[in-house]
C-alpha cells in the first residue's frame, strides 16, 4: 500500500503533467463544445429551413455515432484520408468538442424554447431588434436554465478524458497506470485514480454552481449560499439521458 | 493508401456485424442490470434509517462522478480470472444504475403524497405499499428516461474493447491493424452506430411526448 504512494510522491512531476493534460483536454474541449453548442443551438431555431436542417444533421450525426468512434476516426483514420495528423491531445479536444457540442446544442435549443412566449412578445412590442431581443431578453433567462445541464455535460466530458490513454496521450490515467505496473498495487492505484476524478468533478461542480448563482442574481433570484455546495445529482433529475 | 477501399468495406462488414451482436448483447444485459439495480438503490435511498441512505447516496455519487473507462479497466485488472464480457456487463450495469436510481427517485417523488397517506390509512405493510401502489405509478413515468440511458449505454459499449470483449469496435481495431484500413472500418462502425441509435432515439422522443413529458 505504501509502495504506491511513495512512488507517487517520487514521481510527482509526472503525475502533475498527466493531471495537466487531463485538465487541458477538459477545459479546451469544454470551450469548443460551448461555442458549438451555441452556434448549433441558435441555428436550430432559424426560420430558414436549410440552416435549421443543417444544424439538425450535424447534431444528430455527432450524437449518434459514439464519441469513441469519433475519437478513433480522428486519430487513426483522418491521417490516412487527409494526410494531416493531429497531436493526441488536440484529437481529444476536437472529438470532445464536437461530441459534447452536439449534446449542448440540444440544451441551448431547449432552454431558449422554454423562455415564455410573452417575453418574445414584450420584446417585440418594445421594438427591440432581433439581436437585442436575443441578447438582452431571451438569453439571460435561457442561460439560467442551461447551466445545470451544462454542468452535467462538463462532468461527462471530464469522465471521457481517460480515452486519451487509448490514443497514447500521457494523461492522468496513463501516468497512474504506469505507477500501478511498477508497484503491482492494482486496487490502490485505481481507487486513487477514481478519487482524483471525483475531486476534479466536484471542483468543477462548485465552479458551475457559482456561475449559476451569479446568473440567477442577475435575474433578481437569490439562492442562498447552501446551494453552492450542492452536488450535481440534486439538479440532474430532469436531464434523463443527457447523453 | 489513399481514398476509400471498397474491398475493405465488403470484407470487414461481416466481422463488424458479428461484433455488433456482442455489442447488442452487452447493451441489453447491461440495461437490465441497471434497470433492476437502479430500482433497488432508489428504494434503499428512501429507507427510514440514515445508516442506509447516507452510504447509498455517497456510493451512487461516487460511481456517477468517476469515469466508466477507469472503472472498467480497474475491475478487469482486479478480477482478471472472470470472463471480460461479464465484467463489462456488470460494470456498465452498476455505472448506469447510479443514473437510473436518480430517474426512479424522481418517478417515486412524482407519486402524490396522498397515495402514501392512503396506504397508511389502509394500514398496508411497507412491502404492499411499494408493490401495489407506489411502484406501478412511478415506473410508468420512468420508462422513456430508462430508454434514453439504454441508448447512451449502447454508445459507450466500445469501451468494452479495451478489456478485450470482442464487440464491434474490437473487431474494427483488429481489422484496421491487420490491413491498415482504419478509415473504412471506423467509418463503417460509426455508421452502424448511427443507423442503430437514431431511429431508437426518435422512438424514445415519441414515447416521451406520448406520456406527457
Amino acid at each position: 500500500m505504501s509502495d504506491f504512494f511513495s512512488l507517487l510522491a517520487e514521481e510527482f512531476p509526472r503525475v502533475r503533467s498527466g493531471l495537466w493534460v487531463t485538465l487541458q483536454a477538459t477545459v479546451l474541449g469544454a470551450l469548443l463544445a460551448g461555442a458549438l453548442a451555441f452556434a448549433l443551438g441558435l441555428t436550430a431555431g432559424s426560420g430558414v429551413l436549410l440552416v435549421r436542417g443543417a444544424s439538425r444533421v450535424v447534431v444528430e450525426f455527432f450524437r449518434g455515432t459514439s464519441l469513441y468512434i469519433q475519437l478513433f476516426w480522428l486519430y487513426y483514420a483522418m491521417p490516412l484520408v487527409t494526410g494531416y495528423e493531429l497531436t493526441p491531445v488536440i484529437c481529444g479536444v476536437v472529438a470532445f468538442g464536437l461530441n459534447f457540442g452536439a449534446y449542448g446544442a440540444e440544451v441551448v435549443r431547449g432552454a431558449i424554447n422554454s423562455v415564455p412566449r410573452g417575453q418574445y412578445e414584450a420584446a417585440i412590442a418594445l421594438n427591440l431588434g432581433p439581436a437585442r431581443r436575443l441578447w438582452r431578453v431571451i438569453l439571460p433567462q435561457a442561460w439560467v436554465q442551461m447551466i445545470p445541464s451544462f454542468t452535467n455535460l462538463l462532468i461527462q466530458l471530464l469522465k471521457a478524458t481517460p480515452l486519451l490513454w487509448l490514443i497514447s496521450a500521457a494523461d492522468l490515467m496513463t501516468v497512474v497506470q504506469q505507477l500501478r505496473d511498477r508497484t503491482g498495487e492494482t486496487l490502490t492505484a485505481y481507487l486513487t485514480l477514481l478519487a482524483a476524478y471525483f475531486v476534479l468533478a466536484y471542483a468543477l461542480t462548485l465552479l458551475m454552481n457559482l456561475l449559476e448563482r451569479s446568473a440567477k442574481r442577475r435575474l433578481g433570484l437569490d439562492t442562498g449560499a447552501r446551494s453552492l455546495f450542492r452536488s450535481r445529482s440534486a439538479s440532474a433529475t430532469a436531464v434523463g439521458g443527457a447523453r | 493508401m489513399n481514398g476509400f477501399d471498397r474491398n475493405a468495406v465488403g470484407e470487414s462488414l461481416p466481422l463488424l456485424l458479428e461484433g455488433f451482436r456482442v455489442t447488442l448483447l452487452a447493451t441489453v444485459l447491461g440495461t437490465l442490470v441497471a434497470a433492476v439495480l437502479g430500482l433497488v438503490v432508489a428504494v434503499a435511498g428512501r429507507a427510514p434509517s440514515r445508516f442506509v441512505t447516507v452510504p447509498v447516496r455517497a456510493v451512487t455519487e461516487f460511481v456517477r462522478s468517476t469515469p466508466l473507462l477507469v472503472q472498467l479497466v480497474g475491475a478487469a485488472a482486479l478480477f482478471n480470472t472472470v470472463e471480460p464480457l461479464y465484467i463489462g456487463i456488470a460494470v456498465l450495469g452498476v455505472h448506469y444504475a447510479a443514473y437510473t436510481s436518480e430517474v426512479y427517485r424522481a418517478g417515486i417523488d412524482g407519486v402524490p403524497k396522498g397515495q402514501w397517506e392512503a396506504c397508511r390509512a389502509l394500514s398496508l405493510s411497507p412491502r404492499r405499499t411499494w408493490q401495489a401502489v407506489i411502484l406501478p405509478q412511478a415506473v410508468r413515468n420512468v420508462l422513456p428516461a430508462l430508454g434514453n440511458y439504454a441508448i447512451s449505454m449502447f454508445k459507450e459499449t466500445p469501451f468494452l474493447a479495451v478489456i478485450t470483449v470482442q464487440e464491434m469496435v474490437f473487431e474494427a481495431r483488429k481489422y484496421g491493424a491487420d490491413h491498415f484500413a482504419y478509415t473504412e472500418v471506423f467509418t463503417l462502425a460509426g455508421l452502424v452506430f448511427l443507423v442503430a441509435s437514431y431511429p431508437t432515439s426518435l422512438l424514445m422522443r415519441k414515447l416521451e411526448k406520448r406520456l406527457g413529458h
